[in-house]
């Protein structure tokens, strides 16, 4: 954790007042030979919502890891502009023998955040992804997507300024997945954080970002940065408009076009 | 006309398939959960008693006395009785007293070997040795050592029951989900928060299950240890071996019985134990009802 504190600090200039998140030329090596990452260069503004889609494999997740201080680049730099960061994981990682109530408490608990405090804002954000109902039941009472809910209160409880988000999605059912879609765009509107999502889905990815970014599989890199034009709040019934399918087949094609 | 007639007609089914009352459902069902064992129970008495009046001649009929003979002259006669419970008590406090230490022990070592993985290699070579000394073998030395009391008595019970504590409660603690490891990293969460609200909780069924195992070899070995270490006030392990050297055989499967009573108590104390800790989150706790 020290190590990444650093290199945050250290890397302060390269972040100018509007970018949130920077990553610098990094390159991820495993230490089997394997390139993960091969020189990445992106800037997340304040206030972006940035999805990263890419065939699995590409080392989208690592980027992400990197920018939780997870995991370290090879070479090259990762730069964070703030302290507030949340991370949803792609499983709820809920703890199951705390309520819903008590794991949204967990993080501030973690920070020492006093009792009556920590107290409001976990009620404040169970009722933000709508959980009241269910704020002292156990985990396992919950469905898939309720879970997911608590796992965005346990990260908004804490008001991040960046919130990046790991395939959040990629275990629920399509239902399910559609309703999260809606609901994360509810809050992203409402909170106005910066937001780095990782996914497969290329559909996901356009309803939900104002950036997509492709990538290609193996060693990574960024093969192209597309811009959707679609004005937040978005609708579900984006979904079928016309130029959202001309969105979706574009970078589909720009990613099986980097695949092969 | 007849087409209204055909219809009257199936409005009126001959079969109806309507859910069964649940309350006489249960009862049955209870009803039928009791029988068989009482029925095996039954099978096993008549066996017993056809062992004794069958098998055996009427001068060796000691070796197994009829349940009623048990019952009678030994369990239901206070002079044969009271003797036996003051020893179960005596043999219940050297067990829970060595099950005590061996917990904490246990437990304690448990994490120590988790902080490191060079103390897990300085550590564990010594809790297996600890388990694969077969008890009877170092018996002699303990009565050496520490004389032929008490205190060896429940030295026996903690050696041979925090083994599996200390593999337990290690296994438990290794085995903690990445992702709830990596949701404490990025909240910079202490060690010791880390411990306390992670990885003890989240190693509990498995420290459980430990504890269970520990709980049966306590009562092993206090009885071991009656019966080896006999200064002081007899446990029903003294009793069982002066039973045997004195023929009472009456007195001797009375003594079994109320031993067996007690493995029985403390098995049944920490399933119940089990399922109120972790019954309400955790999927193992329906295992342990089974």
């Amino acid at each position: 954790m020290a190590l990444v504190n650093t290199m945050r600090d250290a890397d302060a200039r390269t972040l100018t007042k509007s970018t949130q998140l920077t990553f610098d030329g990094v390159v991820k090596r495993f230490p089997t030979g394997t390139t993960a990452l091969d020189g990445i260069d992106l800037q997340v503004g304040r206030g972006d919502f940035v999805a990263v889609v890419g065939p699995s494999g590409c080392g989208k997740s690592t980027l992400l890891r990197m920018a939780a201080g997870l995991d370290t680049p090879t070479e090259g730099n990762v730069a964070v502009g703030t302290e507030s960061v949340g991370f949803i994981f792609q499983e709820p990682t809920l703890l199951p023998w705390r309520t819903v109530r008590r794991n949204v408490e967990l993080t501030a608990e973690l920070g020492h955040m006093p009792k009556a405090e920590r107290r409001v804002r976990a009620d404040a954000a169970i009722a933000a992804v709508g959980l009241e109902d269910f704020a002292d039941q156990l985990p396992r009472a919950l469905s898939g997507g309720m879970k997911m809910r608590a796992s965005l209160a346990r990260s908004l409880a804490l008001a991040p300024e960046v919130l990046l988000l790991d395939e959040p999605f990629g275990a629920l059912d399509e239902m399910t997945r559609l309703d999260m879609q809606v609901e994360l765009q509810r809050l992203y509107t409402g909170k106005t954080f910066t937001a780095m999502f990782i996914t497969h889905s290329v559909s996901e990815a356009v309803f939900l970002a104002d950036r997509v970014v492709v990538m290609t599989a193996r060693p990574g890199r960024i093969a192209e940065i597309v811009d959707v034009d679609f004005p937040y709040p978005r609708r579900p019934e984006l979904r079928y408009d016309p130029r959202y399918t001309e969105y979706v087949s574009r970078i589909s094609a720009s990613l099986h076009g980097g695949a092969q | 006309m007849t087409v209204l007639a055909r219809t009257e007609r199936i409005a009126r089914p001959t079969l109806v398939f309507a859910a069964r009352r649940p309350s006489t459902r249960s009862a049955r069902r209870m009803l039928g959960a009791a029988a068989v064992p009482l029925a095996s129970f039954g099978v096993a008495l008549a066996a017993w008693y056809a062992v004794t009046y069958l098998v055996l001649s009427h001068e060796r009929r000691f070796l197994l006395p009829p349940p009623h003979a048990v019952l009678t002259n030994s369990i239901l006669d206070w002079t044969h009785l009271k003797p036996m419970l003051d020893a179960l008590l005596v043999t219940t406090q050297v067990a829970a007293f060595g099950f005590v230490i061996a917990a904490a022990i246990g437990i304690g070592v448990g994490v120590l070997m988790s902080r490191a993985l060079w103390l897990e290699r300085a550590i564990y070579p010594y809790a297996v040795v600890l388990q694969v000394i077969p008890i009877l073998a170092i018996v002699p030395l303990i009565g050496l050592w520490f004389g032929y009391g008490t205190f060896a008595r429940v030295l026996v019970c903690v050696i041979i029951a925090a083994f599996p504590i200390i593999t337990n409660t290690h296994f438990g603690l290794r085995s903690v989900d990445r992702g709830q490891h990596e949701l404490f990293t990025l909240a910079r969460a202490s060690a010791w928060d880390r411990l306390v609200k992670l990885e003890l909780p989240s190693a509990l069924p498995s420290i459980l299950t430990g504890i269970r195992t520990a709980a049966g070899l306590v009562v092993v070995g206090a009885i071991i240890g009656d019966m080896f270490f006999a200064k002081g006030d007899p446990g029903i392990g003294t009793l069982l071996d002066i039973y045997r050297s004195r023929l009472q055989s009456e007195d001797l499967f009375a003594a079994i019985v109320l031993a067996s009573l007690l493995g029985v108590a403390v098995f049944t104390l920490f399933g119940a134990l089990s399922r109120v800790l972790i019954g309400s989150w955790h999927s193992s706790a329906d295992a342990a009802k089974k």
